[in-house]
């Protein structure tokens, strides 16, 4: 049981430490100052997520990783990331739409996770749930202004949608570690909220005036469990990391 | 001779929010809990949000404030549940807030009126500001752009 609650809190505290280390590389170069703040004060956020998601893991795994040792001292293959997270931002849209598709999951998720038998789980779901569903009323927003815009900007939320729609199906490839928590009620099978997910998205999509792409998520494995990760992991993590790497133990 | 729990309330009533010095941190309503464990002071926090970078701040100048009034024994608490809400500012901090420029939190999601001409004809200018806490908005009368304390 430790084992997979150590592994779940590695998951939800990895898709908010890649994604928020993503989200922060556009600190300084968003094409509008207003956006830049909103990115930045986003991965803070997430960050913020972060460590109390692996602060827990830490204390579950029981052999004195604090959150910092986890986020800077684990490789690659250690990641449980969804594969969705760690692609490079692209263009500002292809950035927006990466990020509601993921706020929309956290946002069902952590609302669901607020009804967990574990405490813990339930009180960072409580205080992530309503960061969350700030995140997501802006980057819906942005979706449907960017999708439903000009000539350009809805050409290249259609080819963003086509690209990133395909990983999202990812959150919901689940194994005997979501089986376990599931039954244990300490976080929802991922299937679970697939049908709604898929409803909102769909909403979200067809207001911007995009079209979802026929779709299946075609790698040969997850990044959920860390038997599959892409090549731009080990680019984040030489950034994120470096610090750590090339000065052991150093601190503020 | 150790404090009332109300003397170290009033004291941490003048400790200043740090990255919004208009309020203090019991205006913010941040501070959970005072009590005492044995002899050891203890003050539970709760985060505005939860990567805020100044609350490890915070937690060193309630430190320092009770430190300098004499206490030696002190325990700061992380507290997640209740999640804190917009709704803990109290009527004071709200009223120091509008007269430093920002508009206080309201239930409708934006603010009632522009902090400096009392204008209801306003606009959004992001929905994220220059600390996690607020957002950017304009008033169209006076052209002046205003911190809004989100309301979470």
């Amino acid at each position: 049981m430790a084992d997979a609650l150590f592994e779940s809190l590695l998951r939800l505290g990895d898709n908010a430490l890649i994604l928020g280390h993503r989200v922060s590389e556009w600190c300084g170069h968003a094409p509008v100052l207003e956006e830049d703040i909103a990115l930045a004060n986003t991965a803070l956020d997430l960050l913020g997520q972060t460590n109390l998601w692996l602060e827990y893991a830490g204390e579950v795994e029981g052999k004195g990783r604090s959150a910092d040792d986890l986020a800077f001292l684990r490789d690659a293959w250690d990641f449980r990331n969804v594969l969705l997270v760690e692609l490079p931002n692209g263009d500002f849209g292809q950035t927006i739409l990466r990020q509601y598709l993921y706020d929309q999951f956290n946002l069902m998720n952590l609302e669901a996770l607020k009804g967990s038998t574990d405490t813990r789980v339930s009180e960072i779901a409580e205080k992530a749930a309503k960061e969350a569903a700030y995140h997501v009323e802006r980057s819906r927003g942005t979706v449907v202004g960017l999708g439903d815009g000009t000539e350009e900007s809805h050409r290249r939320m259609q080819d963003a949608l086509n690209i990133l729609y395909p990983y999202a199906l990812e959150l919901f490839i689940t194994d005997e570690v979501d089986a376990e928590m599931a039954k244990a009620g300490i976080i929802p099978d991922p299937k679970s909220l697939e049908d709604t997910y898929l409803a909102a998205v769909g909403a979200t999509i067809s207001e911007a005036t995009l079209e979802l792409p026929q779709a299946h998520f075609g790698h040969r494995g997850s990044g959920r469990d860390g038997r599959m990760h892409t090549e731009h992991l080990g680019h984040i993590l030489t950034q994120m990391q470096w610090l750590q790497r090339a000065y052991p133990g150093q601190s503020w | 001779m150790r404090p009332s729990i109300d003397q170290i309330w009033d004291w941490l009533g003048e400790v200043p929010d740090p990255e919004i010095p208009a309020i203090s941190l019991v205006d913010l309503g941040i501070i959970r809990d005072v009590g005492f464990d044995g002899d050891t002071c203890v003050v539970t926090v709760t985060p505005t949000y939860s990567g805020c970078p100044a609350t490890s701040v915070i937690n060193m100048e309630i430190e320092a404030a009770l430190r300098e009034q004499g206490l030696e024994k002190i325990e700061l608490k992380r507290q997640l549940s209740p999640a804190w809400t917009t709704d803990w500012v109290s009527d004071a901090g709200r009223e120091k807030l509008e007269k430093y420029g920002i508009a206080p939190p309201q239930p409708a999601g934006g603010p009632e009126k522009c902090p400096i001409c009392a204008s209801t004809n306003l606009e959004l200018l992001s929905q994220f500001g220059s600390t996690p806490c607020k957002a950017q908005w304009r008033c169209k009368d006076c052209l002046e752009p205003f911190d809004y304390f989100k309301c979470i």
